[in-house]
């Protein structure tokens, strides 16, 4: 294993003249909870739509557990292993709880079966079916979503909608989990048991998580090392308070 | 050289039609599947109005009239409910209008072709080449309509308007923009285009069907999306390149049965290799 | 035995209702057919109606399933005509049997169908909406025209079969439960699960790790396979195999019996298929002349009703108040009506996915949340 699980050099992207994100070098070790914080349009989730292969970066590089995934598709991303939830919740709206992990399940090589295996209902057919939603229904559980799992996703409240993203997500079994704003819209008590579930994500799945997130109370309870970022380039970066109380980032929160 | 001219004459009606496709594209986001048909409908009523004896220019002025209000209402009945929709609901409910108006003229005309005479024209000799008079006028007429519609749109509050709403219909909605006076109007100014461009076509080929929208309208679009959808430019450029090439088609034998093929395939090339059409990009900062 | 235990388990009865439907219609049918009670025009239309429910089932799998419009249906079908056919007149030189032929060139008409599919849908796939809908429809006529100048084929007169007679339509049957195996069985596994994660939220289901390309071209090469088989059967139906038929319009009707029995229901496929060409069957023999027109004029009514009907957002709370399904579930669970049972997803509710914004930015990343690039015309529009 490399020593970063992820390490960006230089990351970049311009639209026309616009420079969203410049210049930004990330290095995570595993295991870590990563905070990405800044004002609005500080080009945080542009550097995640960089990272899943949304956009393609016009500068620099990212690796993952030391391999360069730059310029990979998304779906070639994720099988590599970065999941990511969205900051608008893009959950499969019209199918139900379970079926929504069921699609995070569909690349696992364990998975594995052939659409002609399925066309005729082949023996492997059943015993996939089976597998994979014995593991959704387990996933389910980690995020007490499992009363709800026949429920059309959108009929979730939000705070279980958000929940709901980041299990699908890490059912795709990644190495690196990118969280965007996942406890907007929450009330207190469901951060506190959101914080508390990222807290055993770290500690039972083995991944890295890097986090968005505006509420910095949740960021500086959680997260071991910050990033803060405006207009597209990196202000300051580091141990969490440090990096808070770097006149440069107190001005860009502030203004003056 | 005359398969040329006839071509350029064949391309701009082609572009007159491609217009009306490209402007409902571009502000309405839609499809217009019975924008051939609307040119059916107009040469119907020129027939009708023959019938009755009436003069072509009342014929050409009723007609033009009759489409734009079926234009008109075409949106407002079967479009308007699905704003908002998925596209692909707006776009069978199309076909459906494109059936609906065929199937209705099949009932009262029949689906035998009717003779429409527009009167003949003379043949004029300039430099050598024979050139018929309807061509000079299609060509002519195309080319005003063509400019005064570029001009429409970008000297008028309303053709302003239309690109506000073709940009970005919800920013445009806020910016106090009636989008949909400004759907209705484009397809009004469409389906005048489409009148338009059903009497050229009875100049050139003095019949009317059912069908006579049909296949017209689908290569009308297929120049549309050669020229750039959306791109007042690239319709003509599109309509006229599309005319040129079937003319110069028909005129070889070995290409001859062919030539909807070809036009066609021209049509899937110029897609995989430019999906944005001859002149997309420069849309993207106008239109 | 653990795989019966399998099956059992997943048993449900609502899956199994279209293969006993057709199963039924095969048996009696068989039965009468050797008793000799069957007439020859219902032989025929027995024959017809097989093929529209394999068109209408397999079209429903790209329009329904996918969300995308394809509009060159017949095109693949009339591939599988001329060059199953052609096939089949080489393999009975050949081969004695005329089953084994039939079943030989089904099974080479729909594969050279496929690969028309996958050279059509490979590069068409990559557009979107209605540049799809529009690029095979091109297909459609480009086949067409082909096919009717080529004289190994017959030229503008056809290509000739030979014909099967009244026996034709218990292959056919069988070949329409195959279909329908192979699609309900799709529909309902991992792979109908990514086909509608694409449909739902391509975005999301990218970020998932879904190949949306692969599945697109999957879905469409499978509809086009079983649109070359359906057009095996209707060559060996109609001697000789025309051109003509293949028309955008036939590709239309079985739009129009895909809509009308429901974009994303196959059991709705199967009824409408069956009710369009009996329609067909009756009308083609008392209607004559211009008033075939009215043939056209009912497929235009039901194509702007239905889909308003079903589409429109304003009769959103009506649609809601007349879901069947939904009433069924409320009786049933006596709680809650949005609880799905299993995991099926309510097909029918979910949107058609063709982003007309994203079509007209083709050379742009087609992305929905990208940051907005400073535009100098859009400041001075504003202003207005």
């Amino acid at each position: 294993m490399a020593e970063y699980i992820l390490e960006t050099r230089g990351l970049g992207i311009s639209f026309g003249g616009l420079k969203a994100a410049q210049d930004v070098n990330l290095k995570i070790r595993p295991g870590q909870l990563y905070g990405l914080i800044g004002p609005n349009g500080a080009g945080k989730t542009t550097i995640f739509n960089l990272l899943t292969g949304v956009y393609r970066p016009t500068t620099g590089s990212f690796l993952l557990d030391g391999e360069d995934l730059t310029g990979l598709k998304q779906e070639a991303i994720n099988h590599k292993g970065i999941a990511r939830t969205f900051q608008n919740i893009r959950l499969f709206n019209n199918m139900s709880v379970i079926r929504n992990v069921l699609v995070g399940l569909h690349n696992q090589p364990e998975y594995k079966c052939s659409p002609f295996s399925s066309m005729f209902r082949l023996p492997r057919h059943f015993e996939t079916e089976q597998k994979m939603r014995d593991r959704a229904k387990e996933l389910l559980r980690i995020f007490d979503l499992e009363e709800e799992r026949n429920n059309l996703s959108c009929n979730l409240p939000y705070g279980k909608q958000r929940k709901l993203e980041i299990a699908r997500a890490l059912a795709t079994n990644p190495k690196l989990l990118l969280l965007d704003e996942p406890a907007a819209g929450m009330n207190p008590h469901e951060t506190e048991e959101l914080m508390r579930t990222i807290r055993y994500l770290r500690d039972n799945f083995g991944v890295t998580i890097l986090l968005i997130e505006h509420d910095l109370k949740f960021v500086t309870g959680l997260c071991d090392e910050v990033t803060v970022l405006n207009f597209g380039t990196v202000l300051a970066q580091g141990q969490v308070t440090e990096a808070l109380n770097d006149p440069e980032v107190i001005k860009a929160y502030i203004g003056g | 050289m005359s398969t040329i001219i006839d071509g350029l004459s064949l391309g701009a009606i082609y572009a007159l039609i491609a217009l009306g496709y490209t402007m409902v594209y571009g502000i309405a986001k839609m499809l217009n599947f019975a924008h051939g048909d609307i040119i059916m409908v107009g040469s119907y009523v020129i027939f009708s109005v023959f019938a009755f004896g009436g003069h072509p220019i009342i014929a050409i002025a009723s007609s033009v009239v009759v489409c734009t209000l079926l234009g008109v209402l075409i949106e407002k009945v079967a479009y308007k409910p699905l704003r908002g929709a998925s596209p692909l609901a707006v776009l069978i409910t199309a076909i459906g209008v494109s059936y609906l108006l065929q199937s209705i003229a099949q009932l009262i005309f029949g689906a035998k072709s009717q003779p429409v005479n527009m009167g003949s024209f003379d043949v004029l000799n300039i430099a050598g080449i024979d050139i018929n008079v309807s061509t000079i006028i299609t060509l002519a007429v195309g080319a005003v309509i063509m400019a005064a519609l570029t001009l429409f749109v970008k000297f008028t509050r309303t053709g302003r308007a239309m690109l506000a709403v073709s940009e970005d219909r919800a920013a445009a909605q806020l910016m106090g923009v009636n989008v949909n006076r400004i759907i209705m109007i484009t397809f009004a100014i469409g389906s005048a285009l489409a009148a338009c461009a059903s009497v050229f076509y009875l100049m050139q080929i003095p019949s009317t069907s059912p069908t006579l929208g049909s296949m017209p309208g689908i290569k009308a679009f297929t120049a549309a999306v050669i020229g750039g959808i959306g791109s007042i430019p690239g319709a003509m450029i599109g309509g006229i390149l599309l005319g040129v090439i079937e003319k110069i088609a028909l005129s070889i034998p070995a290409l001859n049965p062919y030539t909807t093929a070809i036009e066609f395939s021209l049509l899937i090339l110029i897609l995989l290799i430019k999906p944005i059409g001859l002149l997309g990009k420069k849309r993207r900062e106008k239109v | 035995m653990k795989y019966f235990a399998s099956v059992k388990k997943s048993f449900k009865l609502k899956n199994y209702i279209n293969y006993i439907l057709v199963g039924a219609i095969l048996l009696c049918t068989t039965v009468l057919q050797y008793t000799g009670l069957l007439r020859r025009s219902n032989a025929n239309l027995l024959t017809q109606i097989a093929f529209s429910i394999i068109l209408a089932v397999s079209l429903n799998l790209v329009v329904g399933f996918l969300g995308e419009l394809s509009l060159g249906h017949a095109g693949f079908m009339c591939v599988g005509a001329y060059l199953g056919c052609y096939i089949a007149n080489m393999l009975h030189a050949v081969i004695p049997s005329k089953l084994v032929v039939l079943i030989l060139s089904m099974i080479i008409g729909g594969l050279i169908a496929a690969v028309f599919g996958f050279i059509i849908g490979l590069p068409a796939l990559r557009l979107k909406g209605d540049y799809l809908a529009i690029v095979t429809l091109a297909f459609g006529e480009i086949v067409r025209t082909i096919f009717k100048n080529l004289p190994a084929f017959g030229g503008p007169l056809g290509l000739n079969t030979t014909k099967y007679g009244t026996s034709l339509f218990i292959p056919a049957l069988i070949m329409v439960l195959i279909t329908l195996i192979a699609a309900q069985n799709l529909v309902h596994s991992k792979h109908g699960r990514a086909i509608t994660a694409t449909r739902d939220n391509e975005i999301a289901a990218k970020a998932m790790g879904i190949n949306v390309t692969y599945y697109k071209l999957f879905v469409f090469v499978i509809a086009a396979f079983f649109a070359g088989i359906a057009g095996v059967i209707y060559g060996h139906y109609a001697t000789p195999v025309l051109y003509s038929f293949f028309s955008y319009n036939y590709s239309i009707e079985i739009l129009v019996m895909v809509v009308l029995g429901g974009m994303g229901s196959i059991t709705g496929s199967i009824l409408a298929a069956t009710f369009i060409t009996y329609i067909n069957f009756v009308l083609q023999t008392n209607l004559s002349g211009d008033l075939a027109a009215l043939k056209y004029l009912i497929y235009a009514i039901i194509l702007i009703v239905f889909i308003i009907f079903n589409n429109a957002p304003a009769l959103a709370p009506i649609r809601d108040k007349m879901d069947i399904g939904k009433l069924l579930r409320r009786k049933k669970a006596g709680s809650d009506p949005s609880n799905i049972h299993g995991d099926d997803a309510d097909w029918h509710r979910i949107p058609t996915k063709i982003r007309m914004d994203e079509l007209l930015s083709l050379d742009v990343t087609p992305d929905p949340y990208k940051p907005v690039a400073p535009d100098k015309n859009k400041s001075k529009k504003e202003e207005k």
